[in-house]
Formats: C-alpha cells, structure tokens, sequence
C-alpha cells in the first residue's frame, strides 16, 4: 500500500479495497513506528484524523468520492487548519490554535482528503536545511546523519519515508524543489498567484507560493488540482479558469512522448560550481531526454548569478514587514516579564524568534531604513526585473529549461549552520524562479552513493501541466521515484 | 499599484559596506527586538558576511530598469469595505480566546498613558 500512486490510493479506496480509516490508520501507525528517527511532523491528532477519515468513509460509501477522497495528505505546518496547532516550527506560535482554516487547507477537506498532521520546517520557511526549526532538526531518511532540505523539509521527509503519501509544501526560494530533490520525490512550485496564499503564514508576500510534494509527477498534478484555484480573499490570487493538470500526463501521445518539446540549457546551470557527480546525472537525463523527443538549445541567463544577493534584500525586507504582527497582543507568545509595552514586544519577540528569524527581520528592517532603501531595495527589485527579463528572452528560445535543482547532494546535519551565507548559496538554482514568478519542478534523477539528486525543470507562466508532463514521461523511463530510502521500508 | 517615481539624477546613494555595533543596536530597536551586547557583536559578524553578498548587486548598471516589485504585472483588486458572513462578530470569542490577555473584548496590553 506505502508503494501505491494516489490514483491507485483512489481506485483501492473505490473498490472498498481499504477503507480511508484503515488507510489513515496504517499511516498513523507508520508515523508513531518511524518518525522519532526523522521529526518530520510537529503535530498529530489521531481522533481528529480518523474522523475525517470515517467522514471520507461514509462519502464514498455514498458513490461521492473524487480523486483525493479519504486520502490522508499531510500539511506543512505553516497552513493554518481550524483547531489544529498551527507553530510554523516557532516558539511565538507554539501555543497557536487556528480558529479558522486556510483556503487551501479548505480546499483538500472539501475534496474529502484527510490532514494527517503537520509538518515540521524551517522556522517561517527560513532556512534551506530544516534546522531552524523550534521542535529541532528534521533528519534525511536516506541517510539520518544528513538534512532533508528546507524549508519544507518535513514534508519531504515524511513523504520520502511514505509516513504520508503526499503533503503540501510552500516555496519562496526554493523551499519545495530543494528538499524534493534531497529526499527523491517530485515537488512543484506552482506559477505565483495559482495558490491561494490566504490562510498561509506569510513569509515574503510577493515570492511565497504554495506547492505539492509526492514521489511521482502524476501524484503532483492530482494534489494541483487540489490545490489551485481563485480565491478571493488573496488578493494577489489570479482569477482564471481552472485547468486540468493531468490532462497531459493522461493523453496518449502518437510517436515519441516529448516530440516537438525544446529544452534550453541554461550555462549558468550547468557550470564549475556543481559537484561533478551531480553533473552526470544530468548528462545521462539529458541524454533520455533526448530519447523521448525533446530537442535542446544553449540559452543564456546572464544575471542569474545576482538572484541570492537580490533574494536576500527583497525576502528579508518583506519578512521584517509580514513578521511585525507577532507582538505578542493578539495571539502567539507574549514575555512573562516587561516594564512597559515596548518592552513586552522586544522581549517577547526576542524570546520568541529564533536567530535566524531575528537575523533576517534585521537585515530587512535596516535595508528598508532611511538612507538605504534605494542603495538596496530599490536595486534589489531592478535585479529582479533584470532577472526576470532573462527568462522572458530564453522562452523566446525554448519551452522549457532544464538543470540541477541543488548542486550537490544532502549535506551533513551542522556543516552550515553557522554559516549563514554558505546555506543561502545552497539555493543558487531555486530562487530566480521565484523572482520571476516562474513555476518549477524537481524530479529525482539518479543518486550520488546512497544520496538523491534532483533535476530541476522550469517553466514558463502556467506552463504546470506541460512541466508535470515533461517529469512524467521521464520518470516512465527513469522511475527512480519508485525507491524507498533502507530502513523505512517496512 | 503604486505608479513607480523615477529617482532624480541628482540623488547620492549611500553604499554601507559593513555595518557597526551601534547600527545593530539602532536595527534591533526599530524592529522591536531586545538584543544582547553579545547577541550584538555576533549578529554583527553574520549581518556583516551577508552584506558582502548582498554588495555583488552593487557594481550592476540599472539605470533605466523599473523595479519589479511583484511577480505578476496585475492591478490590486478591491472591495468593499463592508464585513461579509465570514467576518461575523460571533466569531469574536474563537480570535480571543486565542490572546495572552483580553477583557470585555478588548486585547490588554500594558498601560500607555498614566
């Protein structure tokens, strides 16, 4: 069953093979064997899971199920879900109950998915390696001594070790293809604005967007359309009519799968600074690319190389914004002790974040300052147009562009978590997408020693369909997604 | 949208290399966030490397580029500023039961005014 694909979740679930109880069970049962080796999830409330699931149980029963119904998803802890704690791995919300659901968490429950917890991650998606975390590090099942990635990366973890069959995720510089890549799974960072970011804690507003990650493309697609849609109580949510995300994972093409498809292969991808073994798995991924159908283009992406610098001025300067409302008045941690109102908010925001949190709420805060703002700021965002501008003039070229996620594989728990600059660089692929508004999808592509590798495919606007596609018909041929990490087999 | 203003020409643009212990201090405070003399010194030394990074933007030539400060070119919607269903005053009691502190429907904080 833990090897089962969503539709074949769904069809067993149809036939009343298994029952949403029995299948919520088996997971929670896998979560309480297995998840003290990975602290991939914050909170699990098994009686409010099961019945959602007997809920799931009678819908079915009734012949109203649909593709995700009775399927337990779990949810990274940075969605707000009515009645559960909602901590975004930080001590200012460990004691947060949401009194109201986000949308997209509305949005799999009305599909008649079942939430089977929350997930560990980066505190407020604040780190590449999920060891910011206030409930601590979440570990790598394919090697425990390694990081899973981040900021999701207790959703990457929890799917790796199939302690869930699928489970949200939210990418602001690359926090959904990064771990997927880490821990072998697929992970797709939608187009801004297809995701409703209401209900979701916000990190940097104009960069966050709300993703899926599951081992296979196909189960990507299903969770999408899920998850997308207008909402609006976003008001950066795009209002356009919804789409089929399977549709061309599901057509039967005449001829090679990928026919007619142009890749362009960025050179600023595919340099000096990947780990050479890395490298080769590219190659031999382009190289059945090619068998597919595909074509490739050299392309250009001359100021890629500027997208860390720029994300570290723009993501911290909307974070010190978005993270003002935690004062410790309204909901969340409040100090025990103060001397008046300001010293309750700069002690209960002191002991209430962690350091990176403050690290970033302090260069935001200063690049935002008086004197500083169009040395940095402003610059920051004609960066971003300058970056964004690339992409425009390599689609002109190409459908789609294609290199690694990461450029090497999991690194080890603290090798660079005291270098701040050193984690940020472990994002160089990731954040331009997010600049640009771009979607992105990583696919598994092949392992160094016992570690994954990831394969990162880039799309134009509300190209998700034709990206699912692309990593669909690759994983037909390469189905490393299929391999589950020793020891969370059983 | 906020229709983008062109700088004038003659605008000095200050560069901070690094920054300093007292500047820290100055951030922390406007971010409302106590801040230790040694949280100070070591934030500094990590601000400071980030910086370096951040400084590559620096030596790029963009003028004329309008900033972009959004990834998608839309206007922002609006509605009226009327409460709908969802935003009933029953649903009072749920966001408050949630507060450190509350009474009679108000958020408590410390007192401001003597």
């Amino acid at each position: 069953m833990i090897s089962s694909s969503l539709q074949q979740l769904a069809e067993a679930l149809g036939s009343k093979a298994i029952s949403s109880v029995e299948l919520t069970q088996l997971y929670l049962d896998r979560i309480a064997r297995h998840d003290a080796r990975l602290n991939a999830y914050i909170t699990i409330d098994a009686e409010a899971s099961l019945s959602q699931a007997r809920l799931a149980d009678q819908r079915l029963a009734r012949g109203e199920g649909g593709p995700l119904t009775g399927i337990p998803i779990a949810q990274k802890d940075i969605f707000c879900a009515k009645g559960w704690r909602t901590t975004c791995a930080s001590r200012i919300l460990d004691n947060f109950v949401s009194p109201y659901d986000a949308t997209v968490i509305q949005r799999f429950a009305d599909a008649g998915a079942v939430l089977l917890g929350k997930t560990n991650m980066d505190e407020f998606a604040m780190g590449s390696s999920n060891e910011t975390s206030y409930y601590g590090p979440v570990r790598n099942p394919w090697d425990l001594d390694c990081v899973p990635g981040g900021s999701s990366g207790g959703s990457a973890a929890a799917v790796a070790a199939r302690l869930t069959p699928a489970a949200t995720g939210t990418d602001t510089g690359g926090s959904i293809r990064q771990p997927a890549a880490l821990c072998n799974l697929t992970g797709i960072k939608p187009t801004y604005g297809v995701v409703s970011r209401w209900g979701m804690i916000a990190f940097a507003s104009s960069l966050d967007q709300a993703g899926a990650l599951a081992p296979s493309a196909a189960d990507c697609a299903r969770l999408l359309n899920v998850m997308a849609g207008f909402d609006e109580r976003d008001s950066t949510s795009i209002d356009r009519p919804a789409e089929d995300y399977c549709r061309e994972i599901d057509s039967r093409p005449n001829g090679l799968p990928l026919a007619g498809l142009k890749i362009g292969l960025p050179k600023q991808f595919l340099g000096e600074g990947n780990d050479p073994q890395v490298m080769q798995l590219i190659e031999a991924a382009i190289a059945d690319y090619e068998q597919l159908g595909a074509e490739f283009v050299d392309v250009s992406l001359p100021n890629m190389g500027l997208s860390v610098a720029a994300y570290y001025v723009i993501a911290p300067a909307e974070a010190s914004s978005n993270l003002a409302r935690f004062d410790g008045v309204r909901y969340g941690y409040r100090a025990p002790d103060y001397r008046d109102l300001n010293d309750m908010y700069r002690r209960s925001r002191a002991q209430g974040f962690g350091a990176e949190v403050k690290r970033r709420i302090l260069i935001g805060t200063y690049v935002l300052s008086h004197g500083y703002y169009d040395a940095y700021y402003l610059q920051a965002q004609r960066i971003r147009r300058l970056i964004a501008n690339d992409f425009s003039e390599a689609f002109r070229h190409c459908d789609l562009l294609l290199g690694p996620t990461i450029p090497s594989p999991a690194f080890k728990l603290g090798d660079k978590a005291a270098d701040p600059v050193q984690m940020y660089l472990s994002d160089i692929y990731t954040i331009a997408v997010n600049l640009a508004g771009l979607p992105g999808v990583s696919t598994p592509c092949g392992f160094v020693g016992k570690l994954p590798a990831g394969l990162q495919l880039i799309g134009n606007y509300f190209s998700e369909a034709r990206l699912l596609n692309a990593a669909h018909r690759y994983q037909q041929v390469k189905p490393w997604h299929l391999q589950l990490p020793p020891g969370f087999a059983e | 949208m906020i229709p983008y203003k062109p700088l004038p020409s003659n605008t000095s643009v200050i560069f901070a290399m690094s920054l300093t212990l007292e500047q820290v201090r100055r951030v922390a405070q406007l971010a409302r966030i106590e801040i230790s003399d040694d949280e100070a010194n070591s934030t500094l030394a990590q601000l400071n490397s980030i910086f370096a990074l951040i400084e590559e933007m620096q030596s790029v030539d963009t003028q004329g580029i309008e900033p972009m400060a959004h990834a998608q070119e839309m206007m922002q919607r609006l509605r009226d500023d009327l409460p709908d269903a969802r935003d009933s005053g029953e649903r009072r009691a749920a966001f408050q039961a949630i507060a450190p502190e509350t009474a009679e429907g108000l958020y408590l904080v410390p007192k401001v005014i003597e």
